[in-house]
């Protein structure tokens, strides 16, 4: 229902400010190419898309999930002590972890939210602090191959659609850090 | 920067040799996550047809400009260019929407040029916050969600400042 009331402000408001500001006559020739454009774009970025989703399958298939959950799960030990204790949760959270480094978002929300469901359980619908870690490690990325926005850089002409991976990773690792540091600073102040 | 040349041939070619030393049909698997690729495209593509419509609008009804001049104050103090100020709105709400207006950005200033990589490393480094937020607490029955926001914002923010510094240290302006 969200996406509703923001699809609408986003063209209402283009309508109220195109009258406003006289471009009332852009704004209806936007309004006719905007469909086709995403229609091109998508097409455009299938090959790449299709490809990585693809080297991300054969990832999957030859175990390398696995090993990544090997390789976290002392981190996810060190950062949510209590949930590690369950074998079950624990299983879920490393698969969690590692299927969204490899962007395999279809593997990763189910893991993810078995996990979370567990860590909830005798919370009485109150977030603990380990949830609102987990939750915060899930809504930043830390995806090591960002597929889609190489499809559309590739789509757009970049001379080499993955050269911004040093930059993504780098930016992903402040984004996450800082995520984590927050929530172990909120949860030092924040009551009930 | 040619690294990524390599790069790209580099990891297929030991993501297949892996495969096939671990005795994985490598190319059943390949085709099959390609499928799969499909799928996800055909999911965004009819959002993306409502929401480009939408930025295309915005766009040239002048409303993005005028946002980004009334938020360019704040954003340059941040080293965030002000042209990506309505990506920052829309980011932790609709991941289509912004990839609608990143890739907006992206084709209006160029994908090579520093807004238009800005706009990319944003997208690739931050995720859709409160979609997952709603999806991970709702389905745990978690009423009281406390500071999971402020500490996902907090993230997020984290993440336009340090994907607009980390674009000028590699490649820069």
């Amino acid at each position: 229902m969200a996406m509703a009331w923001i699809w609408t402000g986003m063209v209402v408001v283009s309508v109220v400010f195109g009258l406003y500001n006289g471009t009332t006559g852009a704004v209806g020739a936007a309004a006719m190419e905007g469909a086709g454009a995403a229609v091109e774009l998508c097409l455009s970025m299938a090959g790449i898309m299709c490809l990585w989703n693809g080297v991300m399958a054969v990832m999957k298939a030859s175990g390398m999930m696995d090993g990544l959950s090997r390789l976290f799960r002392p981190v996810l030990c060190r950062l949510l002590p209590r949930a590690c204790r369950d074998p079950d949760t624990l299983a879920a959270l490393s698969g969690n972890v590692s299927a969204n480094l490899l962007g395999l978002g279809n593997a990763a929300t189910p893991l993810g939210i078995r996990a979370a469901g567990r860590m909830a359980r005798g919370s009485g619908g109150r977030a603990t602090d380990e949830l609102c870690t987990l939750v915060v490690l899930n809504t930043a990325s830390i995806q090591l191959l960002p597929t889609t926005v190489a499809g559309v850089r590739g789509a757009l002409g970049a001379e080499s659609a993955f050269d911004i991976l040093p930059a993504v990773w780098l930016a992903s690792v402040l984004s996450v850090t800082a995520g984590l540091l927050a929530a172990k600073a909120l949860g030092k102040i924040w009551r009930n | 920067m040619d690294y990524s040349a390599y790069l790209v041939p580099l990891l297929l070619a030991c993501t297949a040799l892996f495969g096939v030393g671990r005795r994985v049909n490598v190319f059943d698997a390949l085709a099959q996550g390609a499928e799969e690729g499909l799928t996800i495209l055909l999911r965004i593509l009819p959002n993306l047809v409502g929401l480009m419509t939408a930025v295309y609008m915005l766009r040239a009804s002048g409303v993005l400009d005028l946002l980004g001049q009334l938020l360019a104050p704040l954003l340059v103090r941040l080293g965030i260019p002000p042209e990506t100020a309505a990506l920052l709105f829309i980011r932790p709400v609709s991941g289509s929407g912004a990839l609608a207006i990143g890739s907006e950005l992206m084709s209006a200033h160029g994908p090579d040029s520093y807004v238009g990589r800005v706009a990319a490393v944003m997208l690739g480094s931050t995720e859709t916050t409160f979609y997952t937020i709603a999806v991970y607490f709702g389905s745990a029955g978690v009423h009281k969600t406390r500071y999971a926001i402020p500490a996902a914002l907090i993230a997020d923010l984290t993440g336009f400042v340090a994907a607009a510094w980390a674009v000028r240290l590699l490649f820069g302006t």
